[in-house]
């Protein structure tokens, strides 16, 4: 199973709501997968800001004084905002390579959830509902996220278990289905450099993606290598900084909605996450062919 | 003429109601045979297992498995279905207005099923007797390991249509991107053609019989041949 859910908007007066329609969506598919639920948002660019989302299962301790610490050890200002056992920590983008060198070498104690200028992650084990109350997803604004509720299969119940997976800077991805080639993918990619948190199959998709995006081929390409290297259930949401993408395997066992207006895209593993989108009654409701790549840039 | 309200009323007492409406109506103990459910929003399991001749018009999209297992009723649903709409139905009629998810009409016994938009994948699978007219497009699999009835597609179909098919009748009016294992284009004879006109015409369809190609099982996977004990 696993619940799935993904929104692009195209008309900026949503932005306000992203966060507050995207949890409402994703907590429809509670009954997809209780074990843990996620969400990125893409939040609106600050200036030359980078982020990253960080996870401590102590925060209290964790989060104390990180700040300052970051900020003397990369010689350049870094500031947090604590969100539950989340935070978020923007810097300088000339400084984004030292405050993740800094995070990965000093305080591994720490958990890095999202890197970027605009996508922030929030995954925790529990239910949607208590998730998107926990971070206050409803009050977040943005321009598109995805979420995913999750039923385990190929890994364990745990924070890092928990989808949303990200690669690379502002890029995630949510995944229903499983893989079956992914211990083979996930030691080839290892080889050509790619870094690799967990055993999850997922985290393996979003990895190959990145390797491919990083190779100079777009999301829409990227999607379209995937079918030809990964064997398995899949249908994809994925979301970088100014796109959004789907894509079912060939067999397409795995459920998929989407709809449009002209005001946003949105993505569901049921028409049940749609219904309390504005206008859906008049939306272009469609479910996505197998193995088609569809996806939209802003 | 009732209205059930999801808004209001659970899924259990939706199908309790409607289950006892149409056994009173089969045992005429009520007339009361025109039902609306409102605000079906995509819930699953709507209006299941109904043993009677009743109609009901369900205002919206449904979840998965709508009308399954239906006898005699007549279901019209004024949205899309998800997947496996009418599962397993015995009689009676389950029309979609909008499209319908994977494995539409899966080992349906009988009946008629309409789908006036697109069937996705695995439409007719395994189906037993049942009769299946899509409007729009069907998608791959679609008829896989079909025993018995009639699938008719006005639009195109997918890639296997009919693999391992047992006497399934299949016409498509489009193309049809690869047929499965075993399932052959067949001669339209005038008995296929008058088939066809009583079930476009049930199905509210303008197409033409003469407008249709006729495909079934070449019947070269019922028994075991010796001759392929090496692909074994």
């Amino acid at each position: 199973m696993c619940g799935i859910v993904g929104l692009f908007l195209k008309d900026d007066s949503l932005a306000p709501q992203l966060g507050d329609m995207l949890s409402e969506m994703l907590v429809t598919m509670t009954d997809r997968g209780p074990d843990s639920a996620g969400i990125a948002l893409y939040g609106a660019s600050q200036g030359s800001s980078f982020k990253v989302t960080v996870q401590s299962d102590d925060p209290a301790n964790g989060f104390s004084g990180l700040a300052a610490h970051l900020s003397s050890a990369t010689g350049n200002p870094c500031s947090i905002e604590e969100k539950s056992t989340h935070a978020v920590i923007s810097t300088d983008s000339s400084n984004a390579g030292k405050l993740v060198a800094q995070l990965r070498d000093a305080h591994n104690e720490l958990r890095i959830m999202a890197t970027g200028e605009r996508m922030e992650i929030y995954k925790e084990v529990g239910l949607p509902k208590d998730v998107a109350a926990r971070f206050n997803i409803n009050q977040m604004s943005g321009t598109h996220g995805i979420g995913h509720t999750r039923m385990a299969t190929e890994s364990a119940i745990t924070t890092m278990g928990a989808h949303p997976f990200s690669t690379g800077a502002d890029q995630c991805l949510v995944h229903n289905g499983s893989l079956s080639n992914h211990n083979s993918l996930r030691r080839s990619l290892r080889r050509n450099g790619v870094h690799i948190e967990t055993e999850n199959d997922s985290e393996v998709a979003a990895a190959y993606l990145t390797h491919r995006m990083n190779q100079g081929r777009n999301l829409g390409e990227a999607l379209e290598d995937s079918l030809d290297d990964l064997d398995g259930f899949f249908t994809f949401v994925v979301g970088t900084k100014n796109g959004f993408g789907v894509l079912r395997d060939p067999i397409a066992c795995k459920p998929a909605v989407m709809a449009e207006t002209d005001r946003y895209v949105a993505f569901g593993s049921e028409y049940r996450a749609l219904v309390s989108l504005p206008s859906i009654d008049t939306a272009r409701v469609w479910e996505p062919e197998p193995a088609n790549v569809y996806f939209w840039e802003r | 003429m009732p209205t059930i309200d999801l808004a209001q009323d659970s899924l259990r007492t939706l199908n309790k109601t409607l289950q006892k409406a149409a056994r009173d109506v089969a045992g005429t103990q009520s007339n009361e045979t025109d039902w609306t459910i409102e605000n079906p929003k995509g819930a699953h399991a709507i209006a299941v297992g109904l043993d009677g001749p009743i109609e009901v018009t369900v205002a919206g999209s449904t979840g998965y498995y709508c009308a399954g297992m239906n006898k005699e009723a007549s279901i019209n649903v004024r949205g899309s279905a998800g997947p496996g709409v009418a599962e397993n139905m015995m009689s009676g009629s389950v029309v979609i207005e909008g499209d319908a998810s994977q494995y539409a009409g899966a080992t349906g016994r009988g009946g008629l099923l309409v789908v006036k938009g697109n069937a996705a994948s695995r439409c007719g699978i395994s189906m037993k007797g049942i009769d299946i007219v899509v409007h729009g497009n069907v998608g791959h699999m679609s008829a896989f390991m079909a025993q018995s009835g009639t699938l008719v597609v006005c639009g195109d179909a997918g890639d296997a249509l009919g693999d391992s098919l047992y006497e399934t009748r299949l016409f498509v009016r489009g193309s049809v991107k690869s047929l499965g294992a075993d399932c052959i284009k067949k001669d339209m004879r005038p008995e296929h053609l008058e088939l066809l006109a009583d079930l476009l015409e049930r199905a509210g369809s303008d197409a033409k019989p003469e407008e249709f190609t006729r495909y079934g099982s070449a019947r070269q996977l019922y028994t075991f041949n010796i001759d392929n004990a090496s692909s074994y």
